[in-house]
C-alpha cells in the first residue's frame, strides 16, 4: 500500500511537470500579453521595456519556462504581469471559498443521487423511475449558467411581485460579518442558490448512474442466495446491494471533480462569487498569463491529489483491489 | 457500406425450413434478407421517443439552415418603435424584443444556425482525429498507445472548460470556425479513448488473424475489417459530442471568450439578454429554452441509436 502510494506520487511529480511544459508552452507561443500595453497611449516605451524585462519576455522560451518555474517553486507563483501583486495569496483566499462551494454542492448531490437512484432501481419502471429518468435528462441537457441566470429571473420576478427577497442573487461579499452563528447561517443563505445550480448535474449523472449498479447488484447471484436464505428483503437491498453498488459511485466522484471545478467557473461568474472560478475569468480578461498558469497548475496539483485519495479509498472499499 | 455487410439470416424461417414441408416459402412468402443496417434502422424506428426527438432535430437545423428565409427580421434590425416588448404575436415577436428593437425570435433562428454548425463540425473534427489516433494506438499498441494515453492522463488533470477558455483567450477567438476547431481539440480524446478500447479487443479476433495471414495490408485490415465493426460506439459516441459541443459552445459564448458578434450565437444571446436586466425575462428564458430542446434531442436520439447498435443491451440506459 505504503509503496504504491509513493510511486503514485512520484508518477504525479511528472505528470505535473509534464503539464507545467505543456501549460507554459501554450500558453506563452499563442500571444502578446503585451499587445494591449502597446498600443496604450501615453506610456513610455520604457515603461514597456521594464516589464518585459523584468518578466523576461525577450528570452527564447526554454529560458523564460526554466525563469517560470524558478519562480513558481522557490517564490510561489511570483507576481501579475504588470500590478506585481503576488499571486498566491490571491489563489489560497479564492481557493476557500470555491472548495466550500464545491464540497457542499458534491456531498448534497451525493446523497440526493444516492436516494434517487436506489428508489429508481427497487421499482424499476415504475412512475417515480421513469420521471426521474426523464429529469435527469433534463438536468444534463441544461446549461449550467442559463439554470442560475433562470433561479436569479425567478427570485427578482418575486421580489417584484411580493417584495421579498427569498434568496441573495449574488455575491458573498455582503454576509454579515458578525461572528458565530449569524455568520454561519447568512453564508448558507447566500449560498443556497450557487450550490443548488452546481448540484443538477451532478445529482443527473450520479443518480443515472446508481441506479444502473445498484440494478446489476440487484440482479446477481449472491443478491438471489441472500433471498433463497429467507432473508428479509428491507436486509437484502440495504444491507447486501446497497453497499456494494455504492464502490463505483467512488470512481465517478472521483473523476467528475475537475468537471465541477470547471462548473465553478461559470457558477461564480454568475453570483459573482469572490471563487477561483471568477479569478480566473479576471485573470483571463486581464490578458494576463501568470495568474493564469498558475491558476491551472494549482488545479491539476487539486485534481490528482484529490483522484489519488480516491483510488486509496477504493482500495479501502472493495477488497477486491490489490495494489501491487 | 450497407452492402458489404452479410445478410443476417432470419432465424425463425431457416428454423422453420427445417421442420417440416407445411411453411414459408410453400404458401407463397418470401424471406426477405435484411441487412445489419436494416435491422439498426428498424430498432431505432421502434424506440418512439428517439424517433421524436429526431423529428424535432431535423425541423430545427432545417430553421437553421434556412434562418435568412424564415426569420422575420434581420438579425441586426434595430426598430427604436418596438423595444422591450414582452412575447406578443403581434408584429411576429414570440419572443419578445431588446431595448433597441431587436426581435429575439430572429436573433434565435440566426443563433441556431451558428451555434448548431459549430456543433455538428466539432462533433465531425473530433470524431475523425479521435478515431484516426484510437485506431493507431490500438493496433500497433506500443509507443503511440503509451502517448496517447499519457496525453489523455494530461488533458484529464485540468477542467476542459479552463483549456477552453485559455485557448480562446490567448488564440483569439469570436469566428465560429475558431471555436469549433479549439473545441474538437478538447473532444477527440474521448473518441480516441473509446476507439482504442474497441481495437484492442478486435485485433485478438480470429478474422484479423485471418485477414493478415491472407496478406490483407496493416491499411486494409484496419479500415475494411476493424472499423466496421467499431461503427456502432463511433456514431453513438458523435451523437453526444454534439450535444456536449452546444452546450460548451454556450457557456464559452456566454462568458464572452466564444463566438461574439456580428456572428450569432444562442450564449452570447443570453448574456446579451442578462445586461439588460431581468425585467425583460424573456431575452434570458427562450435562447436557453432552445439550447435545453437541442441537446435533450440530440441525448434521446443518442439513447435511441446506442439500443439500436446493441441487439445485446439490457434496457438498463447509465
Amino acid at each position: 500500500m505504503l509503496s504504491y502510494v509513493v510511486r503514485r506520487l512520484l508518477y504525479s511529480v511528472v505528470v505535473l511537470v509534464a503539464a507545467s511544459v505543456l501549460v507554459f508552452t501554450f500558453v506563452s507561443v499563442s500571444g502578446d500579453p503585451l499587445a494591449q500595453l502597446r498600443i496604450t497611449p501615453n506610456l513610455s516605451q520604457q515603461s514597456v521595456q521594464n516589464v518585459i524585462d523584468r518578466k523576461h519576455l525577450d528570452d527564447p522560451i526554454p529560458v523564460r519556462y526554466w525563469y517560470w518555474a524558478k519562480d513558481a517553486v522557490t517564490n510561489e507563483f511570483g507576481t501579475t504581469l504588470l500590478g506585481d501583486r503576488p499571486i498566491l495569496p490571491d489563489l489560497w483566499r479564492v481557493m476557500k471559498n470555491t472548495l466550500q462551494l464545491v464540497f457542499i454542492a458534491e456531498i448534497l448531490a451525493i446523497l440526493i443521487a444516492v436516494g434517487i437512484g436506489v428508489s429508481s432501481a427497487l421499482r424499476q419502471y415504475s412512475v417515480f423511475d421513469y420521471t426521474a429518468t426523464t429529469v435527469s435528462f433534463l438536468g444534463l441537457a441544461t446549461p449550467v449558467f442559463w439554470l442560475a441566470l433562470m433561479l436569479q429571473v425567478l427570485v427578482v420576478q418575486i421580489y417584484e411581485q411580493t417584495g421579498h427577497r427569498i434568496f441573495p442573487v449574488a455575491s458573498l461579499n455582503s454576509v454579515d460579518p458578525g461572528s458565530g452563528i449569524h455568520f454561519v447561517l447568512d453564508r448558507a443563505h447566500h449560498l443556497v442558490l450557487p450550490v443548488l445550480v452546481l448540484m443538477v448535474a451532478s445529482v443527473a449523472s450520479y443518480s443515472r448512474y446508481i441506479r444502473a449498479s445498484m440494478l446489476e447488484v440487484l440482479n446477481s447471484d449472491y443478491v438471489r442466495t441472500a433471498r433463497a436464505k429467507g432473508l428479509p428483503e428491507s436486509r437484502v437491498t440495504m444491507k447486501h446491494a446497497f453497499r456494494n453498488a455504492l464502490v463505483p459511485l467512488v470512481t465517478l466522484v472521483g473523476l467528475s471533480f475537475g468537471t465541477l471545478l470547471g462548473g465553478a467557473i461559470v457558477v461564480e461568474t454568475v453570483f459573482s462569487l469572490d471563487g477561483m472560478g471568477l479569478y480566473f475569468v479576471n485573470a483571463l480578461l486581464a490578458n494576463d498569463p501568470y495568474p493564469v498558469m498558475a491558476w491551472l497548475m494549482v488545479t491539476a496539483t487539486m485534481i490528482i491529489v484529490f483522484n489519488l485519495l480516491v483510488d486509496i479509498a477504493y482500495g479501502y472499499l472493495d477488497p477486491r483491489v490489490r495494489y501491487e | 457500406m450497407s452492402d458489404r455487410v452479410p445478410p443476417a439470416t432470419d432465424g425463425l424461417a431457416a428454423g422453420a425450413d427445417l421442420s417440416g414441408p407445411s411453411l414459408a416459402y410453400e404458401s407463397g412468402m418470401e424471406v426477405q434478407a435484411r441487412s445489419q443496417w436494416a435491422y439498426v434502422r428498424m430498432r431505432f424506428f421502434r424506440h418512439r421517443l428517439a424517433v421524436a426527438s429526431l423529428v424535432v432535430l431535423v425541423l430545427i437545423a432545417l430553421v437553421g439552415v434556412f434562418a435568412p428565409q424564415l426569420a422575420p427580421y434581420g438579425y441586426d434590425e434595430i426598430d427604436l418603435e418596438n423595444t422591450t416588448r414582452s412575447p406578443t404575436l403581434d408584429g411576429w415577436h414570440l419572443f419578445g424584443t431588446d431595448q433597441l428593437g431587436r426581435d429575439y425570435l430572429s436573433r434565435v433562428i440566426f443563433g441556431i444556425r451558428t451555434s448548431l454548425w459549430v456543433a455538428v463540425f466539432v462533433a465531425l473534427v473530433s470524431t475523425a482525429i479521435g478515431t484516426a489516433v484510437g485506431a493507431v494506438a490500438g493496433y500497433y499498441s506500443g509507443p503511440v498507445d503509451n502517448l496517447l494515453m499519457r496525453l489523455t492522463d494530461l488533458v484529464l488533470t485540468v477542467p476542459g472548460l479552463a483549456v477552453l477558455l485559455t485557448a480562446s483567450v490567448f488564440f483569439g477567438s469570436g469566428d465560429p470556425l475558431k471555436i469549433g476547431l479549439i473545441l474538437a481539440i478538447l473532444f477527440w480524446t474521448a473518441v480516441a479513448r473509446i476507439v482504442r478500447g474497441l481495437f484492442l479487443s478486435l485485433r485478438e479476433k480470429e478474422f484479423v488473424e485471418a485477414a493478415k495471414a491472407a496478406g490483407a495490408s496493416d491499411l486494409r485490415i484496419i479500415v475494411r475489417h476493424m472499423l466496421p465493426n467499431c461503427v456502432g460506439p463511433i456514431i453513438v459516441n458523435t451523437t453526444l459530442v454534439v450535444a456536449a459541443a452546444i452546450l460548451v459552445e454556450a457557456a464559452l459564448s456566454f462568458l464572452g471568450f466564444g463566438i461574439q458578434p456580428p456572428n450569432a450565437a444562442l450564449g452570447k444571446l443570453i448574456s446579451d439578454g442578462q445586461s439588460e436586466g431581468f425585467e425583460l425575462w424573456w431575452l434570458v428564458t427562450f435562447p436557453g429554452l432552445v439550447i435545453v430542446i437541442i441537446a435533450l434531442c440530440v441525448n434521446f436520439v443518442g439513447d435511441g441509436l446506442r439500443d439500436a447498435f446493441d441487439p445485446t443491451q439490457r434496457r438498463i440506459r447509465a
